[in-house]
């Protein structure tokens, strides 16, 4: 058992499996993250394609969530953490000097794992980055984009009655998917989710999930997830990440029914993680 | 005899009967290995017998103490020669008890000491000591009672443990009961001295009367001592300078309380925060001072080179120095409030493409906003009660006046200089203290309950 841990231990992290791809919505090179004296990402190169869902899975604190933070700029909150390598979003350097990080944010949106509506009614919600960016000229156009994007979020029907109620009222997956309604709101190119679902009940998952799906046609969505058939139902490109390392990436069929790399084949078979 | 020679020998006698208590449990047991049968930890059988040994003894040691002087004093009396006391009045009466008391105790004496004198004196000795005896006997008597009855009940299957914590728990309600006793009987105190005022004066002139002029008639004839009880112009003279100081320490406080918590570098916050806060520290009177000395002389000639008519112990001094004095209270209450606030919802608005202003502005103000007008609230209900500032620097004119610049006179003002000094305490004058002090008390109260309740309403919404 030890030796073999030693022996895998040994085996190479290069990424295998081609890790770009054709007009690429996101391309990310040689990526590694500090955070103090600490790396937290050793040089992660991935592209996210158009309209396709990228799913990262890996153990607990194997750089996936700081990986995708790194994609919106989120960890230029965080004291200490340092980004090098290239990313880009359609050819732009975002962690470019000139690059202001908060437009940025707005043409790549986020999801967090645990539901964070404002405390504020569920228009309020919805019309709180339509309004910072002045994507509106009037209230009536407002309106229509509150409506676009719950509907969007497969919400509307729900709470088309009661849009002054506070957001926080809401369950936990229609709050989730308020904050998708949100995101989607200030049309942006790309959608992260860190673990969208990991605070939801099944049902609420499987709306999410079905969700997720619809949202391809329009979006580029990066969904890290815990749950390997969460990521086997709703990506077409799975990458599997190790202690920093991104070890193997493919085409989620081919990752769970043949992954080449025997660390992603301990994973998906349950032997650790 | 001292009595706290006494003191030490019951602590000899509790810790006496601690042992006892626990050395009969574990032998009842049936030595320190089997000490598992018992039904609670030895200690607790030892603490069980020493407190039945020392808690009787000790109320019965301070009923003694409080009631024994009263009780050999009417003793003494009782037995005085009936030529010493005749046609005594009940002062001259107390007098000559002081005298007794005095002569005995071997202090000076304010009359020559005649044979009756000393024999009374030497009476009161007797007495105190006979007293003194019985009292060292009936406590001591009393302590071993109890340790060796609760002794006495001490056998393996005793529930020494749930016993010690009713008492622990008897000793906790008594303790806390004296500080609830003590505000209810101050409140009442006001309470009834206000009735007594509101007797003399109707409550309808007191509340809406527009001139205050306290000052009642010690003469017939004396000029100008009316005594006018409205006390309108005290409460607009508060308001303003309670509405003063909140206009200062509101903006400030808040403004520095959403810097230092969502701007400031972490070094720099570890140093404001503290220098904030020693502005807490800063005694009262302290900023009165300052205010009566520096502020208002500076707000004067500033009036003055502009062509304004300032008065030297202006409103506007005043607020500005308490307004000073409230800014840490604002800061640092809001400052937890803001703290509170989930970074997922500041991360959440982040991600939205939100700028940190825009975060502030739309999500964090909004969310951390009851909690903040409850720390404001705390902070108006201490404006409103504060009293040194105002003594020195607002004035006691009761001008009822909306100009700042001009002098006005507050509530506790009011009640300071009422009760300086010595006082008649049937007059309406000093009555009218009680009846300011209620109204301030129930004011206050008022405000704190808002505040409380609002902020406790605000907690709920995250935990």
């Amino acid at each position: 058992m030890r030796s073999g841990e030693l022996a895998r231990s040994q085996e190479s992290r290069e990424t295998v499996g081609d890790y770009s791809v054709p007009d690429a919505r996101m391309r990310c090179r040689d990526v590694e993250v500090w955070y103090g004296d600490k790396r937290a990402i050793h040089g992660v190169s991935l592209d996210l394609g158009r309209n396709e869902v990228l799913s990262m899975i890996g153990p607990s604190g194997c750089g996936k969530s700081t990986f995708l933070r790194c994609l919106n700029r989120m960890n230029d909150t965080i004291d200490g953490c340092r980004v090098s390598g290239s990313i880009q979003l359609d050819g732009e350097e975002i962690y470019d000097r000139a690059l202001d990080p908060v437009p940025l944010r707005a043409r790549v949106g986020m999801v967090f794992q645990k539901p964070n509506p404002f405390p504020k009614s569920i228009y309020e919600n919805v019309a709180y980055g339509p309004r910072i960016h002045g994507l509106t000229n009037n209230k009536t156009e407002l309106d229509a984009l509150v409506e676009t994007s719950l509907r969007k979020a497969g919400l509307w029907d729900e709470v088309k009655d009661r849009l002054d109620a506070p957001g926080t009222g809401l369950s936990g997956g229609q709050q989730q998917r308020l904050c998708i309604a949100r995101t989607i709101a200030v049309s942006p190119e790309v959608i992260l989710m860190d673990e969208p679902c990991s605070a939801l009940d099944p049902i609420a998952t499987a709306i999410i999930e079905e969700l997720i799906d619809e949202l391809r046609a329009n979006y580029s969505i990066a969904i890290v997830t815990h749950s390997m058939q969460q990521a086997a139902r709703v990506s077409q490109r799975t990458a599997y990440f190790h202690l920093g390392d991104l070890i193997e990436v493919g085409e989620t069929n081919q990752i769970f029914t043949n992954p080449q790399h025997r660390l992603t084949e301990d994973y998906i078979t349950g032997r650790f993680g | 005899m001292q009595d706290w020679i006494l003191l030490l020998v019951l602590l000899a006698v509790m810790t006496a009967a601690y042992h006892l208590g626990r050395r009969r449990a574990v032998i009842g047991a049936g030595g320190p290995s089997q000490v598992h049968r018992l039904h609670s930890l030895p200690a607790y059988y030892g603490l069980y017998a020493a407190l039945w040994a020392g808690l009787p003894a000790l109320l019965l040691l301070a009923l003694w103490v409080g009631l024994q002087d009263q009780l050999v004093l009417m003793l003494l009396q009782a037995q005085l020669p009936e030529e010493m006391t005749a046609g005594l009045s009940e002062g001259r009466l107390g007098l000559l008890v002081n005298d007794i008391r005095n002569l005995a105790s071997g202090a000076m004496l304010s009359t020559e000491i005649t044979p009756e004198l000393q024999a009374a004196a030497d009476q009161y000795a007797r007495l105190d000591q006979l007293g003194q005896w019985s009292m060292w006997t009936a406590v001591l008597a009393l302590a071993l009672t109890g340790g060796w009855v609760a002794w006495g009940r001490t056998h393996p299957g005793f529930k020494a443990r749930n016993q010690v914590e009713t008492m622990v728990m008897a000793i906790m309600v008594l303790f806390s009961s004296i500080a609830i006793l003590t505000t209810l009987g101050i409140v009442l105190s006001v309470l009834f001295e206000s009735l007594r005022f509101f007797s003399m004066v109707s409550p309808l002139e007191f509340f809406l009367g527009t001139l205050w002029s306290p000052q009642t008639a010690l003469r017939a004839d004396q000029v100008g001592a009316s005594g006018a009880f409205g006390a309108v112009p005290l409460f607009t003279g508060t308001l303003m300078v309670s509405a003063i100081a909140m206009l200062v320490a509101v903006p400030i406080g808040l403004l520095s309380a959403i810097y230092l918590s969502e701007y400031a570098p972490r070094r720099l916050r570890a140093v404001a925060k503290p220098v904030l806060e020693v502005l807490a520290g800063i005694p009262t009177v302290v900023y009165g001072f300052f205010a009566a000395l520096t502020v208002a002389p500076f707000i004067r000639e500033l009036g003055q080179s502009v062509g304004l008519d300032v008065a030297s112990e202006s409103a506007l001094a005043a607020g500005l120095v308490m307004g000073v004095m409230i800014i840490p209270f604002v800061s640092s209450l809001s400052e937890d409030v803001i703290n509170a606030v989930p970074q997922s919802l500041r991360d959440g608005s982040y991600a939205l493409g939100a700028t940190e202003s825009e975060t502030i502005k739309r999500v964090i103000i909004p969310a951390a906003l009851p909690g903040i007008v409850g720390g404001v609230l705390l902070a108006v209900s201490r404006a409103i009660g504060e009293t040194m500032i105002v003594v020195m620097a607002a004035g006691l004119a009761a001008n009822l006046t909306a100009n700042p610049l001009d002098s006005v006179t507050t509530v506790t003002v009011q009640i300071v200089t009422l009760l300086t000094g010595d006082q008649e305490f049937d007059s309406a004058k000093t009555l009218a203290a009680f009846a300011l002090g209620l109204t301030l008390f129930a004011v206050t109260l008022v405000l704190n309950v808002v505040a409380l309740h609002i902020v406790r309403k605000y907690r709920e919404q995250y935990d």
